[in-house]
């Protein structure tokens, strides 16, 4: 099993997705922004950080980038991509997921241990969790306010597209508790908190975040 | 205006030239033209005089600062002083490089700005050093909490600090917070960076090889930042004076970002003979430290430079400090590989001169030449003075104002209200609204992180090998006796990086005083310097190097001296660190060291009657050293669960600190005099948990440290008999309400998104 992770100019958090697929147990392979090739990968994982120091949006210039359009192309045929903070900024404003993240409603960039209720737990990227599970991961962003019209927010809550909510308090004002989104197959998934940065006891608040990358594994050889 | 050459100078002796608008004195002008036998070119004086600045030439500390250098050389030590920053190895070939350095009169006037660039320029001397910068800190200090200024200046520091790492990628993994009314026109922010990198890719700054290619990268050269070091960094505040706004850089850590991992990968494929960051002083200083520390001389055609602002004089293009530059010697043959990483990383990289032999550094413009000097006279060979120094004439009284006449609690209900009064005080209230603005998990090797006494960083995956680092600058202690207090200082950071676990390897320094020009300063500046080289020779600790900020006065009133003092510490396995909090019920709470009635300089003192007098606590690095040995070996066999430091704000300060990490109380007997048990800031002291309290009193014996067993963890409370109850969640409410208070919660003030902000998700 290969797993992607794409390195845009400004990734931060590339190290850390890699290093929670190696120890999902599959492999990492390092995708670069530039290139026209996903080099035989079975699902992708698009890091935070701040690609193109989030000049013009939030993920606005990187969704542009060549290899995006083949990551948009393949997920559309079914290949899964997860989108974390940055990543997720991606994904929305390549037209992958809906809605958009703005700036945090208190202004400040955040960096908290955070709980997040699973609410989809059969989608590619969340069905080693059961549905309703507790979990506790690190969210940090200064942009992660999820937003969408009220119409369109209700058409997704109706569909069950709401993959993960925030619980014990809301760190950034995003819109009815919203963490992350999934795409109506189940196969893309984008959320503002960080799973990688919860993969070791050492290093997160728990390891609880090992999930969303062991689930995967189970994701394609089902598919 | 024509241009000023070389050719028009020496025709020209006697044309006036405005070299005290620049911050030069009329005898280090004449010294220039001494050594030019000529007057300089505008461009020369430019160049002078932002390298003779004080910030650059350290022309008044070097005197003293050479008592470092004296130490005993360390079998640890790999790089000493004087280059970028010092390395030292920490085992399994792998070198670490540390360095804090001032950005406090850029963070008064412009206060994002300023600290932002503040950790962009530490970021990129680390880097310069061949290493991967893995972890950043900030020790900050701000006028009176309440005062109106502090709410300006405050939240736009912590906002570039944060707004500046996080886009670099780099946790911040600690630091400190304080307050005092003697920083209300001075706030202090000091910035470290630690690097990693193997013994084999250590990087040195020098030009070396007769046609070499000088490469400049990174950002473009625009207006900001000319003058900064001379201007601004050398002079002190004057309230009548201009806004100094234009003399403060302006930061983009996603070029910075950029500039790391190009350079990472030009170190990688070994593209470089020297490397050079461009910080204080800009090209003037890049290419004179380059040239001089090289055997050779240097040309530059510096209308080669890509410029921002097309109408920069080449004096202000010398002088310019705009951030995320970098200067490269490349071999000829390797200069192409050298320009395709820079592409691949969006980088701007430009040749734009090359190595000669000979020993000058010249400089043209479109074909004239505008400087022509000797290197090491604008680099290293600058001024020195032997400022004359002056004890304070206020010590005595000072010292005299012994604190054991302040009036102390007399029923247990006044007891415990100065005990919540030392915790909910902004020195001691919880640092969360802080620390929520820095990402401390990126990377993924952050182990520990403020609130914990040291930073704790993994370098590798596989052995588990990890360093750990702390900060710390009592300057109450140094007011009232600057020899001990930075002894004290040096003592604090030493004991919060054995409270982890950690080896303690190797110190640095970020020395903030006032003017030097003022003797009483001086002498201060001067016992602070010989108090820390004697501790270190004591301690067996190198100096890897360090930051003098020095001028931080308003009119004639200068700062507490503020000696900060950093030190780096090795885990061999990060895996037995020692965490600071209580987490399980029934485990036994022990003090180790000795506790004598020393209130000097204390936080109960200062928070519960404004009073600053008498001695600091008794310095004995002897018992520093055993409390370190003993905290080591109790990590090493596993025999604690926590352990904290003791230190500003004492006992009262640790045993809340220590509960409210988990909601974990204890039951406690302090003794006949509560009073000193609780508020004493003797040294040498640590509190841990424990549950074989038999274990680590045999323990404590081999290493002779005393044990005072104070009690059991569990309940809700700190139950103290005798004295009374704090609730846990009553003193969580006080400490945590603190900052949101002052400084606004978040949530109370959502509205629109101002237009034009800066990025920062």
């Amino acid at each position: 099993m290969r797993i992607g992770v794409i390195t845009f100019p400004g990734s931060l958090d590339d190290v850390d997705a890699v290093r929670a697929v190696r120890l999902a147990g599959a492999e990492p392979v390092a995708l670069w922004h530039a290139d026209h090739d996903l080099r035989d990968v079975d699902a992708v994982v698009l890091p935070g950080g701040f690609s193109y120091g989030d000049y013009l949006r939030a993920g606005a210039i990187a969704a542009r980038a060549p290899l995006v359009q083949d990551v948009v192309d393949r997920a559309r045929q079914g290949m899964p991509v997860l989108g974390i903070c940055n990543g997720f900024q991606v994904l929305c404003e390549a037209g992958l997921l809906p809605g958009a993240l703005t700036r945090n409603s208190h202004l400040h960039f955040r960096n908290r241990d955070q709980q997040l209720r699973i609410e989809r737990a059969d989608t590619a990227w969340t069905g080693s969790y059961a549905e309703g599970q507790t979990i506790v991961v690190p969210v940090k962003n200064g942009e992660g306010r999820y937003v969408a019209a009220p119409a369109e927010l209700e058409r997704l809550e109706g569909e069950g597209r709401v993959a993960v909510r925030y619980v014990g308090g809301n760190p950034n004002g995003s819109l009815r508790d919203v963490a992350g989104v999934t795409s109506d197959d189940g196969r893309v998934v984008g959320l503002m908190p960080h799973p990688e940065h919860a993969v070791e006891d050492l290093t997160g608040p728990s390891t609880d975040g090992l999930g969303f990358f062991t689930s995967v594994l189970t994701a394609v050889v089902g598919a | 205006m024509s241009l000023d050459t070389v050719e028009v100078a020496a025709k020209t002796p006697d044309e006036e030239q405005p070299y005290s608008e620049l911050g030069l004195k009329s005898d280090e002008y004449a010294r220039i033209r001494d050594i030019l036998g000529r007057r300089p070119t505008t461009a020369e004086l430019a160049m002078y005089s932002v390298m003779w600045s004080e910030h650059c030439s350290y022309k008044s500390s070097k005197v003293h600062l050479r008592q470092f250098g004296d130490l005993p050389r360390s079998e640890h030590l790999l790089v000493g002083i004087g280059e970028n920053a010092g390395v030292v190895d920490v085992g399994d070939g792998y070198a670490v490089t540390f360095k804090v350095e001032s950005h406090n009169h850029p963070s008064y006037v412009e206060p994002y700005q300023g600290a932002a660039t503040g950790v962009g320029g530490i970021v990129r001397d680390i880097l310069t050093m061949g290493a991967r910068p893995v972890a950043v800190m900030d020790s900050l200090r701000f006028g009176r909490a309440d005062a109106p200024d502090t709410a300006r200046v405050l939240p736009g520091v912590v906002a570039g600090v944060g707004g500046y790492g996080n886009c670099l990628g780099l946790p911040n993994i600690g630091g400190e917070l304080l307050f005092d009314e003697c920083y209300a026109g001075n706030p202090l922010v000091n910035a470290l960076c630690v690097g990693v990198m193997r013994h084999e890719d250590v990087r040195l700054a020098k030009a070396e090889g007769v046609g070499n290619k000088v490469v400049l990268f990174g950002a473009r050269t625009g207006g900001d930042g000319i003058g900064g070091v001379s201007v601004l960094a050398s002079e002190t505040f004057d309230a009548e004076g201009p806004a100094k706004r234009p003399s403060v850089q302006v930061g983009d850590p996603f070029t910075e970002k950029l500039l790391i991992e190009a350079c990472l990968e030009i170190f990688a494929q070994d593209l470089v003979t020297g490397i050079q960051d461009l910080g204080g002083a800009g090209l003037s200083c890049a290419t004179s430290e380059l040239a001089s520390a090289g055997t050779g001389g240097m040309h530059v055609d510096l209308d080669r430079v890509p410029l921002r602002d097309s109408t920069l004089t080449p004096a202000e293009i010398l002088m310019s400090e705009s951030q995320e530059r970098m200067c490269a010697i490349v071999e000829p043959a390797k200069v192409a590989d050298f320009l395709a990483v820079c592409r691949k990383w969006d980088v701007l990289a430009t040749v734009i001169g090359e190595v000669t032999d000979g020993d000058r550094l010249t400089v043209d413009w479109h074909g004239e030449r505008i400087v022509d000097v000797p290197p090491r006279t604008v680099a290293h060979e600058g001024p020195v003075y032997e400022r004359p120094v002056a004890r304070p004439a206020d010590l005595d009284d000072l010292q005299a104002d012994d604190p054991a006449a302040l009036p102390r609690p007399a029923t247990p209900e006044e007891l415990t209200a100065h005990w919540l009064a030392v915790v909910a005080s902004p020195d001691g209230a919880d640092k969360t609204w802080v620390t929520e603005q820095y990402d401390r998990y990126v990377r993924g090797n952050t182990v520990l992180a403020q609130p914990d006494d040291a930073g704790v960083v993994r370098i590798d995956e596989e052995t588990h090998r990890g360093i750990a680092l702390a900060l710390d600058g009592n300057a109450r202690f140094a007011r009232l006796d600057p020899y001990a207090g930075a002894q004290l200082n040096l003592a604090e950071a030493y004991r919060n990086v054995a409270v982890s676990g950690a080896r303690p390897l190797a110190v640095t320094n970020c020395l903030n005083f006032g003017s030097p020009e003022e003797p009483e300063v001086m002498w201060q500046f001067a016992e602070a310097v010989r108090g820390l080289a004697d501790a270190c020779r004591e301690l067996g600790l190198p100096v890897t190097g360090g930051n003098v900020s020095l001028y931080n006065q308003t009119g004639d009133v200068a700062i507490n001296p503020t000696p900060v003092i950093g030190v780096l510490g090795v885990h061999d396995d990060v895996r037995r660190r020692v965490p600071t909090g209580w987490r399980a019920a029934g485990e036994t709470v022990l003090l180790l060291g000795e506790t004598r009635p020393e209130l000097g300089g204390s936080t109960w003192a200062s928070v519960v009657h404004g009073h600053l007098g008498g001695r600091p606590p008794a310095v004995d690095l002897a018992a520093e050293r055993a409390l370190g040995e003993l905290l080591g070996a109790l990590g090493r066999e596993g025999l604690v669960t926590s352990a904290h430091d003791l230190a500003d704000g004492g006992l009262a300060q640790a045993l809340a600190e220590s509960a409210l990490r988990y909601g974990t109380g204890a039951t406690l007997r302090l003794g006949d005099d509560a009073f000193t048990a609780l508020f004493s800031e003797s040294g040498a002291r640590a509190v841990v948990t424990t549950t074989d309290p038999d274990a680590v009193r045999t323990t404590a014996e081999w290493a002779g440290v005393a044990v005072t067993e104070l009690g059991t963890t569990g309940g809700d409370a700190l139950a103290v008999e005798g004295v009374g109850e704090l609730p846990l969640e009553g003193l969580r409410a006080a400490w945590t309400a603190t900052l949101p208070t002052l400084f606004g919660t978040p949530e109370a003030t959502v509205g629109s998104v101002p237009a034009g902000t800066v990025p920062t998700s």
